[in-house]
């Protein structure tokens, strides 16, 4: 290979610096702190961060939503269970259809017709804009002869279909509800039908031994029309319709029309002041009253901001509001959590210090009991605890429960965090820092809190924070499967929602549905959360992938 | 090894030593409960109970206790199953736990692997993405809320029984089918762990230098990732699928309640709200006992693999 040679003229040079000094320059950068580099390098990991905002939305719906809604948890409505979501939004928005408090279902001829007479006398759409599809099922008998059923497909309004019921009144009460009625042009009280023509006076008559297990008993109010019942059983009642095909009604005339009773001029269409609204009895009238328009009348008395009956998660099968109830045992979730995890965090960093600073025999000794505490299952701790709490006298039996799950989360949370000190104390107690500080005369307590326990911080947050989805699961898990029950009439817990749920999987699923969910993205963000705390908190990792 | 070995068998036996007397201090200082209801035999009761000598002091009970246990005898129940053997009646129920535990894992085991794998090899591309995404929502999301799941969508709407059936036919088609969403509802979750570990070790392993050698060797990268790559990585793994047999057996309590598992959990469940305190008692050993085996059988096997640890290096 031939070299050439580079000639550089010797004018092409020049001096760098040569009339100012050297000096080490300060540098341009800032300092970046133990906690602020964590922080940056913690806001990079985009999914921690997404989840850091989901459990801030979830923590603001826990304290929020309870303040905002109307209802309570002691709210509970004996004829509105089970209901489903709705949100006004859904209400006339066909592509909405899951939101609309509404459910499609196959219904045979009489329940149908029942819910069709609740459209039809009241206005309220139980079969949702009154349509409704209809199929024909051949049955066969078992005498070779072959029954054609008409099912009817339709969309079931969960509000709607409670319709009308019977129920006893007072003088004043009936005279109150007849004013709310003047006043908000709501019709409340529609015209009863006479006791010995109701349905499940008809039903005992034709079969006096099976009288009042009648599946219609319920639903006696709604039969506001005139029906005729098959003779044989199942004894099943159908709707008599004029020649227009529309229903008849049986309302009760008044003969002596006791005008005292119409003090209000509600009336139903075609009446021309000759129906019964209210039967006379010793202790007041016995009246058929709209359940979705007395709920209203009953809240708008009582004065509490509920306008009419609105679930936006529905309602559980003991009639409480789903989303009061899931924000309130979040709320109640939360801070149980939070105030384990503060103990914990302290009992921990103290255990784990003491055992990792100090070693030898106290060192063995410690480890042995935490062994000890830790093997025991959390369920036989949170057991025993009860049991020998319900035990003693002293203390009211609605706080056993709290106070033995605290109790239980004390004996065997701070654990994982002791052990996790006590192994960074081994890390850094022989290092020279540390001895340098001893030469210097530090106290052991200084050396423990100063010196060695901050090396500790990432793992104690991290730790500390991972405790709090630890404790709501073990709460639900526990809550779910019996052993502990932290509900009680005023508040309620994430674990008793979803026990509650279980019943209703099959029928009613949006009952456990917003709880399952609530947890699942509870638990899933607190674990992202978790990591990325864990990684930035990690110098290790500073500079690599993650 | 052999004295790490007998060092930490004798660790857990004064650990679970301890525990027993613990819990059989404090449940047997409770008031003994005798639920005697209609067309229960008192006398019956009264009998076991003045034979057994249950009331007597409670440190006296224990050392009649422990005397009690080494002749396999570990109480009989008062208020549940009246007058049966704790341990035949355990025995008896065992099965239906181990069945539904043996199926999850035989799933778990090959597809967690699998997906594990499956990712490593795919490291950071989109195949990977979304098994890690996978495995992050099934391990964080609590493993009844997929029994929920898979008991409306399964069960309900695709027509698996809802319940596990009754009878002794462990091995039979119909007894597999009734298993199944039980087997399922366990499944996720372990098998995100597996997924998730395996792809750790594997990765970690497929970047090491060996790996390097074994490629200019001139070896194909499926013969290099077979017999070099996955060799080691199991090696790590193995332990952790034998503990976490060992621990699926205590934490399936949750799944057999929700599928009416005629099992151990049932029968746990039972002694805490009937208060059978000989029940209760066994029991909670037998769930403490297996936490603990599952630590040691975990450790052992480390330290078997790893001189450092068997050394008792901190």
């Amino acid at each position: 290979m031939e070299r050439t040679e580079y000639v550089i003229n010797k004018s092409s040079f020049e001096f760098v610096n040569l009339d100012s000094n050297i000096h080490d320059n300060k540098l341009d950068t800032k300092p970046v702190g133990y906690l602020r580099d964590a922080l940056r390098r913690f806001a990079k990991n985009k999914g921690s961060v997404v989840a850091a905002g989901i459990i801030l939305i979830l923590v603001l719906f826990a304290i929020i939503a309870p303040m905002a809604s109307d209802y309570t948890v002691s709210f509970r409505d004996p004829y509105f269970r089970t209901t489903l979501p709705i949100c006004t939004a859904a209400k006339n928005n066909p592509n909405m259809d899951f939101w609309d408090g509404c459910s499609e279902v196959e219904l045979a001829q009489t329940t149908f017709e029942l819910y069709y007479g609740i459209n039809v006398e009241s206005g309220q759409e139980a079969v949702k804009r009154g349509e409704y599809t209809v199929r024909q099922v051949t049955r066969e008998l078992k005498n070779n002869k072959t029954r054609v059923d008409n099912l009817y497909t339709f969309r079931l309004n969960s509000y709607y279909k409670v319709g009308a019921y019977y129920k006893n009144l007072t003088l004043e009460e009936y005279r109150s509800i007849q004013e709310y009625q003047d006043r908000t042009g709501k019709q409340v009280l529609y015209p009863v039908v006479a006791k010995k023509e109701r349905v499940t006076a008809l039903l005992d008559q034709l079969d006096p031994s099976t009288a009042s297990s009648k599946t219609y008993i319920n639903d006696d109010g709604n039969f506001w029309y005139k029906v005729k019942i098959s003779s044989k059983a199942p004894y099943t009642p159908t709707a008599v319709f004029d020649e227009n095909g529309n229903y008849i009604n049986n309302y009760a005339v008044d003969p002596t029309s006791d005008k005292d009773l119409y003090t209000s001029k509600m009336l139903v269409e075609g009446d021309t002041k000759q129906y019964l609204y209210g039967i006379k009895n010793q202790n007041g009238f016995e009246v058929r009253i709209n359940y979705y328009e007395y709920f209203c009348y009953v809240h708008y008395m009582a004065g509490d901001g509920i306008e009419s009956p609105h679930f936006i998660f529905g309602t559980n099968g003991d009639g409480q509001d789903i989303f009061t109830c899931l924000a309130a045992g979040a709320r109640f979730s939360f801070l149980l959590a939070i105030l384990v995890s503060i103990i914990n965090l302290t009992l921990g960093a103290i255990y784990g210090a003491i055992e990792g600073y100090y070693g030898g025999l106290a060192d063995i000794c410690m480890e042995r009991i935490s062994d000890i505490l830790g093997a025991i299952p959390m369920m036989i701790v949170l057991t025993l605890v009860r049991l020998q709490l319900s035990n003693k006298t002293d203390i009211p039996s609605q706080d056993i429960a709290l106070v033995s799950m605290i109790i239980s989360f004390l004996a065997t949370g701070w654990i994982g965090m002791a052990s996790s000190v006590r192994m960074q104390f081994y890390r850094f107690k022989n290092q020279e820092y540390v001895l340098a500080a001893r030469t210097l005369g530090a106290r052991d307590r200084r050396i423990i809190l100063k010196h060695i326990l901050p090396n500790s911080l990432g793992t104690l947050i991290t730790g500390s924070v991972l405790v709090i989805p630890g404790v709501m699961f073990s709460e639900s898990s526990l809550a779910y499967l019996g052993i502990l029950d932290l509900s009680t009439s005023t508040s309620t817990s994430i674990g008793v929602l979803l026990a509650n749920g279980q019943p209703y999987l099959t029928t009613y699923p949006h009952v456990i549905l917003f709880p399952a969910l609530f947890i699942s993205l509870l638990m899933l963000s607190f674990n992202l959360f978790g990591n990325g705390l864990r990684d930035a908190f990690n110098p290790q990792l500073r500079g690599s992938e993650g | 090894m052999i004295k790490y070995t007998i060092k930490r068998f004798c660790l857990m036996l004064f650990t679970l030593f301890s525990i027993m007397t613990i819990c059989f201090v404090l449940i047997k200082s409770l008031p003994l409960v005798v639920d005697v209801g209609l067309g229960k035999d008192a006398e019956f009761l009264e009998g076991i109970i003045e034979a057994r000598g249950y009331r007597k002091p409670v440190m006296e009970q224990y050392v009649t206790y422990l005397g009690r246990i080494f002749q396999g005898d570990f109480g009989v129940g008062i208020n549940m199953e009246k007058g049966t053997y704790v341990l035949d009646n355990f025995l008896q129920r065992l099965p239906a736990t181990m069945i539904i535990n043996i199926y999850a894992m035989l799933i778990s085991v090959p597809v967690g692997l699998g997906l594990g794998i499956f990712a490593a090899l795919k490291k950071n591309k989109w195949q990977d993405q979304v098994i890690s995404t996978g495995v992050m929502i099934f391990i964080s999301v609590p493993s009844y809320v997929y029994a929920f799941l898979v008991q409306y969508l399964l069960c309900f709407k695709g027509g698996l029984p809802l319940q596990m059936k009754n009878g002794t036919d462990w091995l039979s088609w119909d007894m597999f089918v009734s298993v199944l969403a039980p087997v399922l509802s366990l499944s996720f979750g372990t098998i995100a762990g597996f997924a998730r570990y395996t792809r750790a070790e594997l990765t970690e392993v497929l970047t090491s230098d060996f790996m390097l050698l074994a490629r200019t060797k001139g070896l194909t990268r499926g013969q290099a990732t077979i017999r070099h790559a996955l060799r080691n990585a199991m090696v790590p793994i193995f332990p952790m699928i034998i503990g976490e047999f060992v621990g699926i057996i205590g934490g399936s309590l949750i799944i057999e309640q929700i599928f009416g598992v005629p099992g151990v959990g049932r029968l746990y469940l039972n002694s805490i709200t009937t208060l059978d305190y000989d029940y209760f008692m066994f029991l909670s050993m037998f769930y403490t006992a297996i936490g603990l085996a599952a630590g040691i059988l975990v450790d052992l096997s480390y330290g078997f693999i790893d001189p450092r640890i068997r050394m008792g290096a901190k």
